[in-house]
């Protein structure tokens, strides 16, 4: 109650507060019921067809519920969603086996997990071996193609960020300068752009013959691009872990190697935590792009079925999608920084305390 | 390349106007605005920037009515679905001796300024100097105004026919653009500046609030500036990734940078190699460039230690 009245008292407590509180006030009473008269009062809620939202002021719901099975796997063949879900269901599997708490050796169980799972799912949605019907990277679309994607750039980057932030602090010249040199590149350019490069410059430096999908292509920029901004978060996670800490592991006999491996870099992955979720918030994010190389994510299946012609019949289902495509990648990102958020407090409770 | 650095500067600074004052609203004392400011950055920070951009494009400017029937500002704007017309300033006759006496005005403000602010200091007392150096710079330019006539005529957009015709048009797709990106920038500028403000002692303003001192001479002239110093790098660096989000373009045919090099000239001359280096020395030069003017301004701005 005490705390009720503190607010309300700080809404109100100078004329240019109550003001501003007024305003606000004002703007929502009006926002909120048309937003939602939009969403369930005025919407459509039933509906076969495209011509079920003709001449609709409310949101189209049965845009997303008949092309339910397109925004979530695209155009991935309906007798074999069973796969994609069971590769979904294993990459899960393997994140919650993580964060069992009596679970020891997470680093080893961590890497043996990374090595083994991408071959295994990469295998359930190719098929084309072990009696699986072959299904083409060209038919993967929808939050199918926007997991698959965001799960490989971030497994692929965090490594290569890793090596690209020591050999940046390494003491040989040439490594340090190469490593430095392609940090500051990657990071000068956009993402538009070096998902452009790859697919114009990657066939090319393949043998000729070889046919490159633009998946392929869209999950190199990726995996380069954000090791470029992941060897940044490393490399301040590198320089918090006091000099001493190498010096005393090299003094008690470490080798070099030995002496990051085991002292060094788990104090700087646990520093640079927080920085790494946000980059993979970022990831999620710009997993949109892949829109601008043709591919059609969850963003992209929900643009080009507007313009389908059953569903041209009203302006309320293109804001329809964007609220939906709006709602489902704001759950995940705020998901996500949630998490960071928690890690942040758990770790800095630690070093204040 | 012009419209790139055009989208991005008009961007950039929508996004730190916007920026900063959402940034000051979410550490108002007033905790309905400082809830409103955070729900605003969580929302508009969580939902990727091209779903931002197509949603104004299409939903927004796409369902904006035809030339017949545009929003209009004033008579001097009209908005409409091809575009934003506004009214163009063309110089009168009289803009010559207008500009020279802006110019004389201005400068004998900044030198009453100056030497106002120095009496301030000697003596302790307030000077009012530059206050009449303030309204030397108004009453000159308006004399000359005054008697030599209007110095701008506007060359107002007409309707003619299905279109409008004189003024300025800023493309939809441009517009869709500008807003897009200030209001995702101003999200992220809101939160750094929120560290910035809390990164100073609270002292600082404990200190100035016992002086007597008001809260908002508090916040201008003790917080901010030295709030100042902890905002300017990762700002810096905000405005390296808006110009590189301009690059976004290409996804709703704005002719920037990128759509021009990477599709058009790609596809019309077939050299790949060539082209793509092009574009990748141009961004980054440009972010150089930004980085560049970052780093002196932020010299200027930081602590002087031994």
């Amino acid at each position: 109650m005490a705390r009720l009245r503190s607010f309300l008292w700080s809404c109100v407590s100078t004329p240019l507060n109550a003001l501003l509180s007024l305003a606000l006030v004002a703007w929502l009473a009006i926002a909120l019921p048309g937003f939602v008269r939009w969403a369930v009062i005025d919407a459509v809620w039933r509906g076969g067809s495209g011509q079920a939202c003709a001449g609709a002021v409310g949101a189209c719901w049965p845009y997303i519920g008949l092309r339910a099975s397109q925004i979530l796997f695209g155009l991935y063949p309906a007798g074999e969603h069973w796969r994609a879900v069971l590769a979904g269901a294993l990459g899960l599997a393997g994140v919650l086996v993580l964060l069992l708490p009596w679970l020891r050796r997470k680093l080893a169980v961590a890497a043996a997990l990374l090595l083994l799972y991408p071959p295994v799912a990469a295998l359930l949605l190719r098929g084309g071996v072990l009696g699986l019907a072959s299904v083409p990277t060209r038919e993967w679309g929808g939050l199918l193609l926007t997991l698959v994607v965001a799960a490989t750039a971030i497994v692929s980057a965090i490594p290569l960020g890793l090596l690209l932030a020591l050999g940046r602090r390494s003491a040989m010249p040439v490594v340090a300068a190469l490593s430095a040199g392609y940090i500051d590149l990657v990071r000068g350019l956009p993402l538009v752009g070096v998902l452009f490069l790859a697919v114009v410059l990657l066939p090319l430096f393949l043998p000729p013959g070889l046919q490159v999908d633009n998946l392929v292509c869209a999950l190199v920029a990726f995996g380069l691009f954000n090791a470029a901004t992941l060897a940044e978060v490393f490399r301040g996670g590198l320089q918090s872990v006091p000099r001493h800490q190498y010096e005393s592991a090299t003094a008690l006999g470490l080798s070099h190697g030995r002496a990051l491996v085991a002292i060094v870099i788990p104090q700087a992955v646990t520093a640079a935590l927080p920085g790494i979720v946000n980059v993979c918030v970022e990831i999620v994010k710009e997993t949109t792009l892949i829109l601008i190389i043709g591919l059609s994510d969850l963003l992209g299946v929900l643009q080009s079925g507007v313009t389908d012609p059953s569903w041209l019949v009203s302006d309320e289902v293109r804001r329809t999608a964007y609220f939906f495509g709006g709602l489902v990648f704001w759950t995940l990102c705020f998901g996500l920084s949630r998490y960071s958020a928690s890690i942040e407090r758990r770790l800095g409770a630690g070093r204040r305390g | 390349m012009l419209n790139t650095l055009l989208l991005a500067g008009v961007s950039s600074v929508l996004a730190t106007l916007l920026g900063f004052a959402l940034g000051l609203l979410r550490l108002s004392a007033n905790r309905l605005a400082a809830l409103a400011a955070l729900a605003y950055v969580e929302i508009v920070r969580n939902v990727p920037l091209l779903l931002q951009l197509f949603f104004w494009y299409f939903a927004v400017l796409g369902t904006l009515p035809l030339p017949r029937r545009s929003l209009a500002v004033f008579g001097f704007a009209y908005l409409n679905r091809r575009g934003l017309y506004l009214a163009a300033p063309q110089a009168a006759p009289s803009f010559g001796a207008f500009a020279a006496a802006l110019v004389l005005g201005i400068a004998c403000w900044y030198f009453l300024a100056r030497a106002g602010r120095r009496r301030r200091v000697e003596s302790g007392r307030a000077s009012a100097l530059g206050w009449g150096g303030a309204v030397l710079a108004l009453l000159l330019p308006g004399l000359v105004a005054l008697v030599a006539g209007a110095p701008i005529a506007w060359d107002r957009p007409r309707l003619a026919g299905f279109n409008f015709s004189g003024g300025i048009v800023v493309i939809p797709e441009f517009v869709a653009m500008a807003i897009g990106m200030s209001i995702f920038g101003a999200a992220f500028i809101a939160e750094l500046v929120r560290g910035g403000v809390l990164s100073v002692p609270r002292g600082q303003a404990e200190a100035g609030l016992s002086l007597g001192l008001s809260r908002w001479r508090v916040y201008r002239q003790i917080v901010l500036p030295q709030a100042l110093r902890a905002i300017l790098p990762p700002l810096v660096s905000q405005y390296i990734l808006i110009l590189k989000n301009s690059s976004l373009g290409a996804a709703i045919a704005y002719p920037d940078l990128m759509l021009i090099f990477a599709g058009t000239v790609l596809n019309q001359t077939g050299q790949p190699l060539e082209i793509m280096a092009i574009t990748m020395a141009t961004y980054l030069a440009l972010c150089l460039g930004i980085a560049v003017l970052g780093n002196a301004l932020n010299r200027r701005v930081q602590l002087v230690e031994r």
